[in-house]
């Protein structure tokens, strides 16, 4: 066997070295492949369904980035990553870029060295716990057994939050959802603590979520984004104006169905410099002139991707909340494309 | 006679009586219960003990066993039609066959490849394993099989794994040729002839890359059961030759390399395998030229292959420490030279010795291979704790997964070792 | 006549730095010298490169900052605003903590069935090597895991004692053995002044006199036995230097005890073994013990019958043969393999991990290497501290080998 591994290794060497780090882009278009962290199984952000295929509103930004860059939604790699091994993949190059709800914070962005390229959902940590131990506030979990996710920024808001509210709690840390799952279910913990929509996504995984209640207390900011490495800031362009795409391309009334029209020209300038048939914005890029169109065909605009993932249509059922439009009351709010 | 006897004084017997069976008491198997379970009041204790607990477990598992349900879809489904009665939900296990198996991403309409490979690794074993029952033709099967292994199991043109072989091959043919000269001489250029092979192979496999090519799998879908296989198949291989040369160079008289082989061997022995997992995981990838990657797999294998050579390699020294004197001595005397008295003299003796040794390792890093797990790669043990018992079917099934980890991993470690005690008594030529 | 020529005068020629054993070594040495520091300085290099790439540094100084994290176990004081650098020394406390529990219980369990297992009696024997067979042969991450699954799924968890006809209740009111753990009822003074931590050391202080004076009869029995040939009956001083002093401490203290309570989520009081230290401990020291069983039974198998006979002809009976004659020489056999035991169960404790135990590898390895990105830095001295360890330890078995070495003659 040991010429397999030596074999192994010329080929697997031959096929992912590549000369020069900072070019992002060219990698990718020589690989033709978009490498793209995301969680090892969240439902609704990311999961791979029954045969292998990776589903989710995460999933579906690393489709349109691929989709603008490559032409071919489907030409991405999916890297399962755990909140260990998530900066680590994307430091050294394994992944080109991260869209694992990860929160944005001051010392990830400045001291870890990434660049957080926009925001693609505005959460906050929450807390869930079954109906029948009849708490309904956060301040009465004096003395609780709380599961929380190592690794995430949950777990120092939790204990940021415990202290201001001077009340007491045994952590519980675990590595990834899956396995905070039947700890929580078995009653080996009283409170599951993670990001809002991360808890929804838990609970609709559950066998009877009606069992269990999501309080009211949303006790931190979690604005959760796609990442790039510092340094590349053609590759980071990308990322954050195909984010930026999906985002307007719904507040422009541009979806999946009609763009195939629009695409065509329209009266609204802003939407043919948007769709690539006014202006050379694409060009701009590095990329093709329909490279918005490409991003927004794959999966659809932002609520499209919203509703089809997470909405309240589907088993997870949030709300738009926060992540609605800014001209709806949200926090969306895509720069202009000029 | 019975005349005689009649004749005899009436009370005295002249003749043997006929010979009774011995007392109940004493033969069959009263006397075994007697002598083996109760033979004193602290042994009858402990029987007794042991025959409550015995007798505890089977209570509990067997009617678990007997009642279970082998094709319910769910886990409440299962609960439902067992209604409160004991068993156990195995659909489990049928349902998520596969996966268990092969993970949850190696293609389906694939699964022959692995398995196949599976079964074709018993016969390439074979002839190392009993050398004096298999032709030693078979021989020959073993040293195509890795190649062939590795275009079953990750697929892709057939024309790299040929290459590769062919490069063994040159550099085989020139390690003969220029052997005779010298040997370090003759193994720098099998190196370098092979090396000037595999370069040009490369090309050539890129331009080929259909030639019989088989839909290739990248090691990243590799999962479950298989993996452990992989994993430690893969390491345990590639980790003799190199304990080999890791023992040689601690015995050896030249400082410079036997500190080397010490500090290596040291520290890989001192520090836990979990740790080079978390190398391997966070921060091989900084050591690595910049823009390069390698699969997560491959790094899991060099760190595993690193932790277990140097393992065996105490296990060979150890070999190495027990042979007498005087074998050295005399493969000086013949006038062999290093390499040739290691080869020819030293090296069959101190690998038969310490063969125990190397299959304890084997099993003990076959055992250690769960550990992968642990950094979210989904081997038999990730499979259960991550997409298995988080999905919302079998939330809650602990024990007919756990149990069925058990029976994979017990069978292979257990026949290995029962493989090496039978070995050792095979090859023991000393009387004692 | 021949006359000896002079040997010609040796002139260094290249060729020999290979074909010459006298200098072959050395251009071996120089060979792997140089590839060794080509290598370390080629990974070196990429790293400085990846790193700088990366805009990175390599730091420690991360380990004086608040860490921000809880741990659940600490044995020494820490809160989450202490630095990483005291959440690191909680982690090497809880892997020490787990690592000479699981050793003294691996060693009572091993010692155990090793006897057990060269038993006569049939049915035990038999037991001692499927318990042995089995163990062995499964790898210790899923005995870990299943110990675990046993507390996660089959012991009552805290909501299970609660209300008027709850499914679970304390055993024998005093011991609750919830699934986050075992509640155990905790011994406590009373009176103020040994209500520190002085009443414990007074505890301690008796126990180590009564081992002194224990000492002191066994002498001065021996001494009585040299003169008179008769040992004098002892066990009741012994009996007495042990209870009448403890006895009389504990009601001068006012020993009570800290019954565990269910408050609110959780039980309250006691000493509380939590299920991550439980099953980590007791699946580590099951693991290990099944060899440790082995080592035994082979250390007793190593002493050759002729021993056995030649004492047992001497007179002695078979408890004193066990005693006298092959525990020494087996303790000779069995003790390297077992503190190699020990040590592969100091760092298959690493797996803590797995249940969520914060040791060394959960903490400084875990949390704050994920917290802080320092990832080269955190496996570093993780790797350190492991070494140390196992360094250490293997240095106290080569001390004890050269002590017991055998005296050849």
């Amino acid at each position: 066997m040991k010429k397999t591994v030596i074999l192994g290794a010329l080929t697997v060497a031959g096929l992912t070295a590549t000369a020069a780090a900072a070019a992002t882009l060219d990698d990718v278009k020589a690989r033709g492949k978009l490498n793209c962290g995301v969680t090892t199984g969240l439902v609704g952000f990311a999961a791979p369904d029954a045969n292998g295929e990776w589903d989710g509103f995460d999933v579906g930004v690393c489709r349109a980035v691929a989709a603008a860059v490559l032409g071919d939604a489907s030409a991405v790699e999916f890297v399962p990553t755990t909140g260990k091994t998530r900066f680590t993949a994307l430091a050294s190059g394994e992944i080109d870029m991260l869209a694992r709800n990860t929160t944005w914070t001051f010392s990830r962005d400045v001291d870890l060295k990434f660049e957080f390229v926009g925001i693609n959902y505005y959460d906050g940590q929450g807390f869930m716990v079954p109906k029948e131990l009849g708490v309904s506030s956060a301040k009465e979990l004096d003395g609780a057994t709380v599961c929380i996710q190592t690794g995430t920024t949950t777990e120092l808001n939790l204990a940021d939050f415990f202290r201001a509210n001077n009340i007491s709690y045994e952590p519980v840390p675990i590595e990834t959802n899956a396995e905070a799952q039947p700890l929580y279910l078995e009653g080996a913990c009283d409170v599951y603590t993670t990001d809002a929509s991360g808890l929804a996504a838990t609970r609709a995984a559950f066998e009877d979520p009606s069992a269990h209640v999501v309080l009211p207390e949303i006790i931190s900011k979690e604005p959760l984004g796609p990442l790039v490495r510092h340094g590349d800031h053609e590759w980071g362009d990308i990322v954050r104006w195909t984010l930026n795409a999906l985002i307007a391309a719904e507040e422009l009334g541009v979806t999946a169905a009609n763009i195939g029209e629009m695409s065509g020209g329209t009266d609204n300038p802003e939407i043919n410099r948007l769709l690539g048939s006014e202006g050379n914005l694409g060009e701009m890029l590095g990329l093709d002139a329909d490279w918005a169109m490409k991003a927004i065909s794959a999966g659809g605009n932002y609520a499209e991707l919203f509703e089809a993932n997470i909405g309240e249509s589907t088993a997870i059922g949030l709300s738009r909340g926060l992540n609605a439009q800014w001209t709806d009351g949200g926090l969306l709010y895509s720069p202009p494309f000029r | 006679m019975s005349d005689q006897q009649a004749q005899s004084v009436a009370f005295v017997r002249d003749t043997m009586l006929p010979q009774e069976a011995p007392p109940a008491s004493q033969t069959g198997p009263v006397k075994w219960v007697r002598d083996n379970l109760f033979p004193d009041v602290f042994n009858a204790v402990l029987t007794l003990i042991a025959l409550f607990f015995i007798y505890k477990i089977l209570a509990g598992f067997l009617p678990w066993l007997m009642g279970g349900l082998w094709t319910t879809a769910s886990l409440a489904e299962c609960r439902e039609i067992l209604d409160g009665a004991t068993g156990g939900c195995f659909s489990v296990l049928t349902e998520r066959w596969n996966q268990l198996l092969f993970g949850f991403k190696y293609p389906p309409d694939q699964y022959w490849r692995p398995t196949l490979a599976f079964v074709m690794l018993f016969v390439a074993a074979a002839p190392l394993l009993f050398a004096m029952y298999v032709p030693s033709k078979v021989l020959y099967f073993t040293a195509l099989y890795p190649f062939i292994a590795f275009w079953l199991i990750w697929g892709g043109t057939i024309v790299v794994p040929l290459v590769a072989l062919l490069g063994f091959i040159v550099g085989y043919m020139a390690f003969k040729k220029v052997e005779a000269a010298s040997f370090a001489g003759a193994l720098g250029a099998a190196i370098v002839s092979a090396a000037v092979v595999w370069f040009v192979g490369g090309f050539l496999s890129d331009a080929m890359s259909g030639v019989l090519a088989l839909p290739e799998v990248p090691s990243r879908d590799m999962g479950g059961f298989m993996l452990n296989f992989i994993l430690g198949v893969v390491c345990v291989s590639l980790s003799l030759p190199i304990g080999i040369l890791l023992a040689l160079g601690r015995q050896s008289d030249m400082p410079i390399i036997k500190w080397i082989c010490v500090v290596f061997i040291e520290f890989i022995r001192g520090v836990p395998l979990i740790t080079l997992l978390f190398v391997a995981n966070v921060v091989l990838a900084y050591f690595l030229p910049p823009g390069t990657t390698f699969d997560l797999i491959l790094r899991v294998i060099i760190m595993i292959t690193m932790f277990s050579s140097a393992y065996i390699a105490e296990v060979i020294r150890g070999g190495l420490a027990a042979l007498p004197k005087g074998q050295y001595e005399a493969a000086d005397s013949l006038g062999l030279d290093y390499a040739q008295s290691m080869r020819l003299i030293i090296m069959p003796q101190a690998l038969k010795i310490s063969i125990p040794g190397i299959v304890n390792v084997a099993v003990g890093l076959f055992k250690d291979t769960t550990l992968v797990s642990v950094i979210s790669m989904f081997d038999l043990v990730g499979m259960i704790r991550g997409p298995i018992l988080a999905s919302t079917e079998w939330n809650g099934v602990y024990w007919e997964l756990w149990g069925f980890a058990i029976l994979m991993f017990f069978p292979v470690c257990y026949g290995i070792s029962q493989y090496s005690q039978w070995l050792e008594r095979k090859l023991a030529t000393d009387h004692r | 006549m021949s006359t000896l020529s002079d040997p010609p005068v040796e002139s260094f020629r290249p060729s020999q730095l290979i074909n010459d054993t006298r200098y072959r070594s050395y251009t071996f040495q120089v060979i792997a010298l140089i590839c060794l520091v080509g290598l370390f300085g080629y990974l070196l290099s990429n790293l400085f490169q990846n790193l700088a790439d990366a805009g990175l540094n390599i730091s420690y100084e991360f380990l004086a900052e608040p860490a921000g994290y809880d741990i659940n176990q600490r044995l020494i004081e820490y809160q989450s605003q202490s630095t990483h650098l005291r959440a690191s020394i909680v982690g090497v406390l809880n892997t020490l903590l787990v690592a000479v529990v699981g050793c003294v219980l691996a060693t009572i369990i091993g010692v155990v069935v090793g006897v057990l297992r060269l038993s006569k009696n049939w049915l035990i024997s038999k037991v001692m090597s499927i318990y042995v067979e089995i163990f062995r042969n499964v790898p210790v991450l899923i005995w870990i895991l299943i110990v675990m699954a046993v507390f996660v799924a089959v012991l009552p968890q805290p909501r299970d004692f609660r209300g008027e006809n709850a499914e679970a209740s304390m055993f024998l009111d005093l011991f609750a053995f919830t699934g986050r753990g075992f509640n155990l009822p905790m011994p406590y003074f009373t009176a103020e002044w040994a209500s520190g931590g002085t009443g414990w050391l007074v505890v301690i202080a008796l126990i180590v006199a009564a081992i002194f004076g224990t000492r002191m009869i066994g002498t001065r029995a021996t001494a009585q036995q040299e003169a008179t040939g008769v040992r004098p009956k002892t066990w009741q001083f012994t009996l007495g230097i042990w209870v009448v002093p403890m006895l009389i401490a504990f009601v001068v203290m006012g020993l009570a005890w800290e019954i565990p309570e269910l408050k609110g989520f959780n039980f309250k009081g006691g000493i509380f073994a939590r299920n991550s230290f439980i099953a980590l401990t007791l699946a580590l020291s099951i693991y290990t013990a099944a060899f440790i069983a082995e080592n035994v039974r082979a250390g007793i198998l190593a002493i050759s019958k002729g021993q056995t006979e030649a004492a047992a002809s001497l007179g002695l009976r078979p408890r004193r043969i066990m005693n006298l004659v092959i525990l020494p020489q087996a303790l000779r056999v069995i003790i390297p393999p077992l503190i190699s035991q020990y040590l592969n169960l100091t760092k298959n404790s690493s797996l803590a991990i797995a249940v969520g135990y914060m040791d060394l590898t959960g903490t400084l390895g875990g949390i704050t290497l994920n917290q802080t990105g320092r990832a080269i830095e955190c496996v570093l001295l993780l790797m350190l501290f492991y070494l140390t360890i196992s360094l250490a330890i293997s240095g106290i078995m080569n001390v004890y080998n050269n002590s017991v070495k055998l005296k050849e003659r």
